[in-house]
């Protein structure tokens, strides 16, 4: 007999596992709104935004009026006040119509409605919150410069206190939906001395004087989400716009990630699963040889090995989200699913490829767009290498002798 | 003036995406699949809801036979708008046939006392096309099939329905209460947005079993087998007029 406390205990690890396993009838119906949404809308804008590097403004704000902006966001905020279980499930699904969409999604939420939510008083709310949850304005987050990307401690871009003002200066790079967005969360140094400790984040207004925009960067994938760097020269703040405490920007920016690359890890999922349906279709359509591609054994090996790699992916994500929504401690969850869709999603949009042969070179098919959609995913947010180290990390001080 | 309250069937039925099967026993098509709102029905929740937006209606009430896992399909249509939801517990929906489920919404009819009720013209995995008429029958109500609009007249006591007939269109009028079954032109049913999902939870559902109604659900059909179109036979090219007139008079026998 066991004894009721581990009887209690092996329930709720129980209720835990199949939480991961299976969706809440909540959670399957908002995966069918962002389904059909993304089928809908997505899937058929895609091509020509990639090829033109559109960014999907009407898309964006229909994602907007279905609550996507905002998932975590509590309702009273103007939020849908849903969870990081939600958050992974609907990034995925619009990341499978279009990866773009899923990192414009990606960034207003988790970068930069997260880090207000957490750290901004009720005033910073009705400014910097409210207004990004309905699509009427979009955030982005400032942390990579041209000289730290990995290292975010060693940020060179400097905040004066002037009494009743900060200035800015200092460059920050790579900043996705910065052409686009009302506001950023930017870091930068308030005591260089300190190091990572003097590092503090402020609320930047968009358009701002002492902010210009560098010019949109020419990438390979999420060709419709922008990028570019912002530089600060002599840019004065209000004195409130700090978010958090004074020093508290590493921990801001570090906490943030973490739920980022949920985020990142949902949207690779996205990517991988479209890639992995188009070259499961096309396996069965294309006949060599006198029967289906399927019907060969080393191509139903790759569909094997894609369907694993997507679906252990997919399981580590959820756990994440849900140890996430549990309130424990799980930056070595999202670290790990992170490091795993990503990385099965590379594969995936790879393979695809190869099963596709020279139609999954050619851009009438989508297979080629997945493939470079995906790489981004092992870089930004945190590389593959970096998610090693906090994985590493992580299990030699669970595992400490 | 406005309708007080319509009721809205809506079916839980196998996903339209999903390649319906045949089971290895031959009794049924296989269950384990993903289901959906009956995509009619889907229809005839949204065209409820655009009535109660535009104030030509009060309450939406969605009603869902079935077995436990109906309540999805109700919550979805919560989630879309609707009011409140009434399950009506039948585990075996293979044996529910049109007139059971006529006979369960004309007692509901009694009870709720709606001015309309709104149903999709038929269901995508039997294709009966039959309860609404039937319902009309049982409660004697006017019946407006396949609507691709419904308009309620000013004083909420007329609906005008356009219908889609073999030749074109038919424009109709029909005194409340009335019986409307929707077809797939009526309107485009809007997604369910994520703080409609959550606001869903907290909507009424209650439960009833036919016996509660006292409807006799018993099947009046014996399914003897179910089994698979058979499988489309290539076809073959003829190389002379004179040999594809011979083969239509004398294979296919069709001149």
């Amino acid at each position: 007999m066991l004894s009721s406390s581990v009887r209690g205990r092996t329930a709720s690890v129980l209720k835990q596992c199949v939480r991961a396993f299976t969706l809440s009838s909540e959670h399957e119906m908002l995966q069918k709104t962002c389904r059909d949404f993304a089928d809908a809308v997505l899937v058929k804008g895609a091509p020509e935004w990639d090829k033109n590097h559109t960014f999907p403004a009407d898309a964006v704000q229909e994602m907007a009026s279905l609550g996507l902006m905002s998932i975590e966001v509590p309702t009273e905020y103007g939020g849908s006040g849903l969870d990081a279980l939600a958050y992974a499930v609907a990034l995925e699904e619009i990341s499978r119509g279009c990866a773009s969409a899923g990192v414009i999604m990606s960034v207003n939420n988790s970068l930069y409605s997260s880090p207000v939510l957490k750290y901004g008083s009720e005033e910073q709310y009705e400014t910097w919150l409210k207004p990004f949850t309905a699509g009427e304005k979009l955030g982005c987050f400032a942390l990579s410069e041209p000289g730290n990307g990995s290292d975010a401690g060693a940020a060179s871009t400097t905040a004066r206190d002037e009494g009743d003002h900060w200035v800015l200066n200092g460059t920050k790079s790579w900043i996705t939906n910065g052409y686009e967005a009302d506001a950023a969360v930017v870091f930068a140094t308030t005591d260089k001395s300190l190091k990572h400790k003097g590092i503090s984040a402020f609320l930047v207004p968009k358009p701002t004087e002492g902010l210009t925009l560098g010019k949109k960067e020419d990438k390979l994938g999420i060709r419709a989400s922008s990028t570019c760097n912002l530089i600060f020269e002599e840019c004065r703040i209000p004195k409130e716009n700090l978010l958090g405490s004074s020093g508290q920007g590493f921990k801001i920016a570090m906490a943030t990630l973490d739920g980022g690359r949920i985020g990142i890890a949902a949207q690779a999922l996205g990517i991988g699963q479209a890639a992995f349906e188009c070259a499961i279709e096309y396996a069965q359509q294309r006949k060599s040889m006198g029967r289906p591609l399927s019907s060969h054994q080393m191509i139903a090996e790759k569909l094997a090995d894609m369907g694993t790699r997507l679906e252990s992916a997919r399981l580590l994500t959820h756990k994440a989200a849900v140890y996430k929504d549990e309130g424990r401690d799980f930056t070595k969850e999202a670290a790990m699913a992170k490091l795993a869709a990503s990385e099965a999603a590379t594969f995936i949009a790879h393979q695809a490829i190869q099963i596709l042969g020279g139609m999954g070179f050619v851009t009438d098919m989508p297979a080629e767009r997945h493939y470079r959609d995906a790489r981004i995913t092992e870089i930004y947010e945190g590389t593959s290498e970096i998610q090693r180290l906090v994985i590493a990390g992580k299990l030699l001080k669970e595992y400490a002798l | 003036m406005s309708l007080r309250r319509a009721l809205v069937g809506c079916k839980r039925v196998i996903d339209y995406l999903v390649k319906v099967r045949v089971n290895p026993q031959g009794t049924g098509v296989v269950k384990d699949v993903k289901h959906s709102m009956n995509n009619f029905d889907e229809i005839a929740v949204e065209e409820a809801i655009r009535l109660k937006e535009a104030k030509k209606l009060e309450e939406v009430v969605v009603v869902s036979c079935g077995p436990k896992q109906s309540v999805d399909v109700i919550r979805t249509a919560l989630a879309m708008g609707a009011d409140r939801g009434i399950h009506v517990t039948v585990d075996d929906t293979d044996k529910l046939e049109p007139l059971a489920v006529a006979k369960i919404f004309a007692k509901l009819v009694d009870v709720e006392k709606p001015d309309l009720v709104i149903m999709g013209k038929q269901a995508i995995d039997d294709d009966s096309n039959q309860t609404a008429q039937m319902l009309a029958a049982l409660v004697d109500w006017p019946q407006a099939t396949f609507a691709s609009k419904v308009v309620v007249s000013d004083d909420a006591s007329k609906l005008e329905v356009t219908r889609e007939i073999d030749g074109g269109l038919e424009t109709i009028n029909v005194k409340v209460p009335a019986v409307i079954s929707a077809d797939l032109r009526l309107n485009e049913p809007r997604y369910a947005t994520l703080p409609n999902i959550m606001k869903a939870k907290k909507k009424k559902v209650d439960t009833k079993t036919p016996e509660d109604l006292g409807v006799d659900i018993v099947s009046q059909l014996e399914y003897v087998s179910v089994a698979e179109p058979p499988k489309r036979s290539g076809g073959t090219k003829v190389e002379s007029v004179d040999e594809l007139l011979d083969k239509l008079k004398n294979e296919a026998k069709v001149l």
